[in-house]
């Protein structure tokens, strides 16, 4: 047992993610009370800096999914206003939540991720980048997912089976961000590795079992739906060849690492069918914490509970 | 796994029996998954239910809502309302009701009835908490998991989720300006009849649908009661907006098309009427009913009992108090007060017609309803309005409901939506249809660039060339209009 400390737990906001943002932090809280921890629940609305101010918290728990949570805005806050807080710096958000930046860093260092091109919406009127489409096309092939560059909502995300539907799926997807990625579709399995700090590794973070999330319909024109509730069993420990685990998990802290993660992350993978090869999608740096999320139960699989889970995030406020 | 998993995580299967759930690792959701019933699979939440729960912003303009106006219901007269049940009656309000409601509340629905042409025996009627209470009770009482329910296409995005949760086998229809074609309905019925299956009810909103906003024909009202006696079919008739008629003659319902029909005064066998003090006076005081063939009826009772065992005599002995309400010729204030809103709603739909057809693009649609709530407008096919919303809120700051909600498969009615003109001011009509116009153009004209169409040249909207919806028209193709030209069109922050 750590010592008590003043708790403010920042949770909800705006984003899509509102309501899983409410049920992490409203776990968070329990579990920092049942630490002895005295908590402050604040939503992030248009008084949540005062209310920070007014805390007198000795750090906050970022539990805020989305805007404004994981692309470094209220890290960044916290730090003007000399706050310690969980997760990572507003740099490493930056890092992780730009899907384009992300990609980019990890094809530099070597890391597999799908082959993509990002297009920004105002420069197909400003430089007329239609004209480059047909040669992405030819160089990506089909089908391709097309996601907005931020956000990691279900909504906005496209699968173009054809050159056909590709306009209908950008415009969708370029409803909810400026900046879209056009990237290669590989089937196979849904993978997730948590990445969580620790001072006795020797990497100084540990990757948690891996969870693999199985669709409940393996349709093509069914993608979006596995982004639906209800259309996902997930398994923990994946069912994985020894090697194939240990890659995984390779692979996730090289991520962690290279995107300059602090505290906790959840790294999100594809094992594809055909070439037995892993690729990396992403990496989110404000995981669910509801009592069913991926990153408690990858925690749970790995012998630590929900308690202690949360307090080792709360102590990576204090060891920035 | 681009998507926050929690929410899924909570729908999946561990405890089933895929062998998985027995991990000891997932225990902590296997603890309540296994305790859920199987029909909450059917209770499903989805990305666009939860974009739609954030369109609660002050800046935002709502079109989304199902509301009536409740600013023009006069304060001294809820105010005396009230202080007339207290003065009256403190304790009986206070205290429990009989399960199928207030006596002096039935004769209130009675007269509400009557003024729609539809005479029912007041021993017919059950009161309850808002019409959605006789939909969920309805398929409480007739529905069977795999049941088949014919519905209309779109439907009213509100029945979705109880007809999910029951879950049912929703047969949709798609409708016309006609409201729903009685010769696909028969070929659906054949269809199913060759599989062995029988339709447990057909649910139908026939004036001023919702979302559709069309009005079942006279024809096809009488074929329909027609075939429904011809293969002994329930039909649960919601009819929530028909005082609501700002233009043409009143249609009877089908209940009192039915009564006709059994004949010798003798009432309507086969139609369970949904009724609601919603539209006419407040969805606040959550008070609905249902008129049914009494061994119905029992059962909506008993489900009833088990649900609520009553609803509120408070908000009952309200409604009774207002229908006593009377003016100096004896008639009843809330005549004159649905009169009220029926000049204020015309006007706004009015104005929501005009705005739609100075700011909607080329090749969109909608539906000129002779009543009720809801326009439904249709835009160009490659245009998804779930995303539309999701780029319309954040930049615009205006919100719909996108078509889908009106489908049980959620992906159908994708470029559609459905516009709310009762509950919003002239002026938030306007400017709310001025920004889903921009949302529209832009999306339009980035379609345009990228499937290398230039968008053809456009002729600007006169007023002559007023939109006049088809009546024998699909309810898809109602009227395209030119698009206006607007100069510099805004382009949305990077950061949503």
């Amino acid at each position: 047992m750590t010592a008590s400390r003043r708790v403010a737990v920042l949770k909800g906001g705006r984003s899509f993610e509102r309501s899983v943002s409410l049920r992490s932090g409203a776990q968070v809280q329990d579990a920092l009370a049942r630490l002895g921890h005295d908590v402050v629940a604040i939503d992030a609305g248009p008084e949540a800096l005062a209310e920070l101010l007014a805390s007198d918290a000795d750090a906050a728990f970022v539990a805020l999914h989305g805007r404004y949570g994981e692309d470094g805005t209220v890290q960044g806050l916290l730090e003007a206003i000399e706050m310690p807080y969980t997760g990572s710096s507003p740099a490493a958000c930056m890092r992780s939540t730009d899907k384009v930046l992300a990609k980019c860093l990890m094809r530099e260092a070597g890391i597999p991720t799908p082959d993509f091109r990002a297009l920004r919406e105002t420069s197909i009127k400003e430089l007329g980048a239609a004209a480059a489409l047909g040669r992405i096309e030819a160089e990506l092939g089909f089908p391709l997912v097309v996601k907005p560059a931020h956000g990691g909502s279900a909504l906005g995300v496209k699968f173009a089976p054809a050159s056909a539907q590709l306009p209908g799926s950008m415009v969708g997807a370029f409803s909810y961000d400026g900046t879209i990625v056009l990237e290669r579709f590989v089937k196979g399995r849904d993978l997730a590795v948590s990445v969580l700090d620790a001072d006795d590794a020797p990497a100084g973070a540990v990757a948690l079992p891996v969870v693999e999330a199985v669709p409940r319909e393996e349709e093509f024109y069914d993608y979006e739906s596995r982004y639906e509730i209800g259309m996902t069993t997930f398994v923990c420990p994946a069912e994985l060849a020894p090697e194939t685990t240990a890659r995984a998990q390779e692979l996730a802290l090289k991520v962690y690492g290279l995107l300059g993660c602090h505290g906790v992350a959840r790294i999100d993978l594809l094992l594809e069918q055909d070439t037995d090869e892993l690729w990396v999608l992403e990496a989110n740096v404000v995981p669910g914490m509801t009592e069913t999320s991926l990153l408690p139960q990858a925690a749970d699989a790995a012998g630590i509970p929900f308690d202690e889970l949360t307090e080792r995030i709360l102590a990576s406020a204090f060891s920035r | 796994m681009a998507n926050r998993d929690e929410t899924e995580m909570e729908r999946s299967t561990s405890g089933g029996g895929d062998g998985r759930g027995a991990r000891p690792t997932a225990h902590e959701l296997a603890r309540y998954e296994a305790l859920f019933a199987a029909r909450t699979r059917g209770m499903k939440s989805s990305a666009m239910r939860e974009m739609m729960a954030l369109t609660e912003r002050t800046d935002v303009i709502s079109l989304a809502g199902g509301l009536p106006d409740t600013s023009t219901f006069p304060p001294e007269l809820y105010a005396k309302l009230m202080a007339d049940v207290a003065a009256s009656s403190t304790a009986r309000a206070l205290q429990y009701g009989p399960t199928e409601g207030m006596a002096i509340t039935v004769e209130c629905i009675v007269e509400v009835m009557a003024a729609e042409g539809t005479h029912v025996d007041p021993a017919e009627v059950l009161v309850t908490t808002g019409g959605q209470q006789v939909i969920d009770l309805v398929c409480k009482t007739l529905i069977d998991p795999g049941d088949v329910i014919v519905a209309e296409a779109p439907t009213y995005p509100g029945a979705v989720p109880t007809f999910s949760a029951y879950q049912a086998d929703v047969e949709q229809i798609e409708i016309d300006a006609d409201g729903m074609p009685i010769d696909a309905l028969e070929s659906t019925l054949d269809r199913l009849q060759a599989q062995g299956r029988r339709p447990k009810f057909i649910y139908t909103i026939p004036n001023f649908q919702n979302p559709g906003g069309v009005t079942m024909s006279l024809a096809r009202r009488r074929r329909l009661v027609e075939v429904a006696r011809e293969r002994e079919l329930l039909v649960l008739e919601d009819n929530p907006y028909g005082l609501l008629r700002y233009e043409g003659e009143a249609l009877p319902t089908l209940h009192s098309l039915d009564a006709a029909a059994v004949g010798r005064g003798g009432a309507s066998d086969l139609v369970i009427y949904l009724g609601t003090f919603s539209k006419i006076l407040s969805p606040g005081l959550r008070l609905g009913w249902a008129v049914a063939p009494r061994p119905v009826l029992e059962k909506l009772n008993l489900g009833k009992q088990g649900a609520d065992l009553c609803s509120s005599p408070v908000t009952q002995m309200f409604v009774a108090a207002y229908f006593a309400e009377r003016d100096a010729r004896g008639e009843g204030v809330w005549r004159a007060y649905v009169d009220t809103l029926r000049d204020l709603y015309r006007r706004r739909r009015d104005v929501m017609l005009e705005a739609l057809a100075e700011h909607f693009g080329e090749g969109a649609r909608w539906t000129r309803p002779e009543g009720g709530l809801f326009v439904w407008a249709t835009l160009d096919e490659r245009i998804d309005t779930t995303d539309l919303l999701a780029l319309a809120r954040g930049s615009e700051g205006v919100a719909f409901v996108p078509g889908r909600a009106a489908y049980m498969d959620g992906r159908s009615g994708s470029s559609a939506m459905r516009l709310n003109f009762a509950g919003v001011p002239d002026e938030d009509i306007r400017e709310g249809i001025r920004r889903i116009g921009r949302g529209v153009h832009e999306q339009l004209s980035l379609l345009g660039s990228l499937s290398g169409t230039v968008p053809t040249a456009r002729a600007t909207a006169s007023p002559a060339s007023e939109p006049q919806a088809d009546a024998q028209a699909p309810l898809a193709d109602v009227v395209a209009l030119p698009r206006r030209e607007r100069p510099g069109s805004a382009r949305r922050s990077q950061d949503r």
